[in-house]
């Protein structure tokens, strides 16, 4: 018996490992997705450059400097882990210098990354507490504190002799006496127009949203419920009166409408949970923009609308929470 | 009648800061967000609150006795309101201009929930001596919080501070510093500061008592080791 040793070969312990769940991890970080964003955002950029001189460049990059810098004093002072590499403050002061009017001021654009930082985000407590989408919150006070500044266009390089130019939809709006001035959809589409810095290329926006939708960072219910809505209110108006009220597909080139809808309704913080709830927050963020462009004082609505929406997040949230399993309606 | 009484000067001070209307009451929250457009506006508000605040805790705390509790609210009102109808003929006939800046609201003193809130609170359960110092620390600590605020909005808002120019012309007058807006970012970032000064206060505190505790711990497991080689040797 002595002699048959059995040689058990060497069983390697299983591993147990304990922990509590998740069990399931996903491949996706915050980190991953916010660096996708920045790069889905670049088309827009480039756009802005060839469009609008390369001074642009340092306005981006002094907004991202801003917001990273103002993260970074705002961790430390408060002695909390320092969160620069995950993005989001890159992705704020990147959208922050896309939706200011070209050669804009340095020091403003600055402000406005500040305040969008530590007002929009890190009073409520950082990533993923803010209820309203931190690029806007400081696009909200440039316009609040400056409006001649915020509403001086500078004309883009491709466009006749001219040093400011007119937004298409100041153009439609605000003609001096006369006809209501409709510029073309190709233009529109393109992006040889007036505009923020990185909102006039509906193809460069169109570019970047692609990517987001094919990898999922960004849920498409948002943007295609406000383009639905955009298609229905502004095109009853457009029925009703065709000769003042743009084309509804017009006005979604016209503006911010794509890069609001694109980049900043789909903010994973900002807005609603649920499906149903994405339907109503896009369908209420392009009734409040047909509204104020065709209505109100403004221009443009976007930012307003979006912030207003924002605000009614939570609402939202609680109405359309789907039944729990075994629940009875 | 209190149950404890805490001296005189106590009574003026917590006004000041442990118990400032804005800051720490949160009261007083309209004339705040509406009037402090500039540094003077502020200091005019806070004075003629502080007027009819000390005059009304005098009156109210004297008639105390006499006024039947179920209509004490109706009763401060009118005291009130005569001490405000006092404060805006007077302003409207020695300083017409600051009575046009501040419109409506300096009759609206009439509601402001601080005075109204220091005639219940204080002025009816304590004697006139507490209630003038009382009134007068209120008032103080009010008008400081409101020209601090109107200052603040001033210089970011039109550049100037008591109308004299203090930031060059360089400077972009930020224009939502004079508008509402303005107002509540202003006193949401003041709240946002003190809360945090106290709170570094009360950590402060804390880690020091933390010491404290565990130097008297060290020094009696000291004694207590010394006590047992004492007992064994």
């Amino acid at each position: 018996m002595s002699e048959t040793v059995t040689t058990t070969p060497e069983v390697k312990k299983p591993e147990l490992k304990l922990t509590s769940s998740p069990h399931l991890h996903s491949t996706w970080s915050t980190q991953k997705a916010m660096w996708i964003v920045v790069i889905s955002i670049l088309p827009a950029l480039i756009s802005g450059v060839l469009f609008f001189g390369l001074y642009q460049l340092i306005v981006v990059f002094v907004s991202i400097a801003g917001a990273v810098l103002t993260e970074y004093a705002i961790k430390y002072f408060r002695n909390q882990r320092i969160t620069i590499t995950d993005g989001s403050a890159v992705i704020t002061g990147l959208l922050l210098g896309l939706i200011v009017p070209p050669n804009f001021s340095l020091v403003l654009v600055f402000l406005g990354s500040v305040v969008s930082i530590a007002i929009g985000k890190e009073v409520f407590g950082g990533l993923g507490y803010n209820i309203f989408n931190p690029a806007l919150v400081g696009r909200a006070f440039l316009q609040a504190a400056f409006p001649v500044a915020m509403t001086t266009w500078s004309k883009p390089e491709f466009a006749p002799d001219a040093i400011t130019s007119a937004t298409p939809l100041s153009a439609w709006k605000f003609v001096d006496g006369g006809e209501p001035f409709f510029t073309a959809t190709e233009n529109l589409f393109y992006g040889n127009i007036g505009g923020s810095i990185g909102e006039t290329s509906a193809l460069a926006i169109l570019l970047g949203g692609a990517l987001l939708f094919v990898l999922k960072i960004a849920n498409w219910r948002v943007p295609a419920a406000m383009v639905v809505g955009m298609l229905v209110f502004g095109g009853i108006f457009h029925l009703l009166n065709p000769e003042n009220y743009p084309t509804p597909v017009d006005q979604i080139f016209m503006g911010g409408f794509l890069f609001g809808a694109i980049f900043m309704a789909t903010d994973w913080v900002s807005s609603p949970v649920t499906n149903k709830g994405m339907y109503i927050y896009g369908l209420g963020i392009a009734l409040i923009i047909v509204m104020i462009r065709l209505f109100g004082g403004l221009p443009e609505g976007v930012m307003y609308a979006i912030l207003l929406m924002n605000g009614f997040v939570p609402l939202i949230n609680r109405y359309t929470r789907p039944v729990i399993f075994g629940e009875e309606k | 009648m209190m149950s404890k009484q805490v001296s005189y000067w106590t009574e003026f001070y917590k006004g000041l800061y442990d118990q400032n209307p804005i800051f720490r009451q949160v009261l007083g929250m309209c004339p705040t967000l509406a009037v402090t457009v500039s540094g003077p506006n502020g200091l005019a508000m806070g004075l003629a609150t502080s007027f009819v605040l000390l005059f009304s805790g005098i009156v109210i705390s004297s008639l105390k006795n006499l006024i039947p509790k179920q209509v004490r609210i109706a009763a401060y009102i009118v005291v009130i309101a005569t001490f405000v109808t006092i404060v805006d003929i007077v302003m409207k006939a020695k300083f017409p201009e600051m009575s046009k800046d501040l419109g409506p609201f300096i009759p609206l003193i009439v509601v402001n929930c601080l005075i109204l809130g220091r005639a219940e609170g204080f002025s009816s359960k304590n004697n006139i001596t507490r209630s003038v110092l009382d009134g007068l620390g209120m008032g103080v600590g009010f008008t400081i919080g409101l020209t601090i605020l109107g200052g603040i909005r001033e210089i970011l808002g039109s550049r100037t501070i008591f109308g004299l120019q203090v930031l060059p012309d360089a400077f972009e007058p930020w224009v939502i510093m004079i508008l509402p807006a303005g107002a509540f970012l202003t006193l949401g970032l003041l709240f946002g500061l003190l809360n945090f000064v106290e709170l570094k206060k009360k950590t402060k505190k804390i880690k020091e008592d933390q010491q404290r505790a565990l130097a008297e711990i060290k020094k009696l497991t000291e004694s207590s080791e010394e006590d047992l080689a004492v007992k064994e040797g």
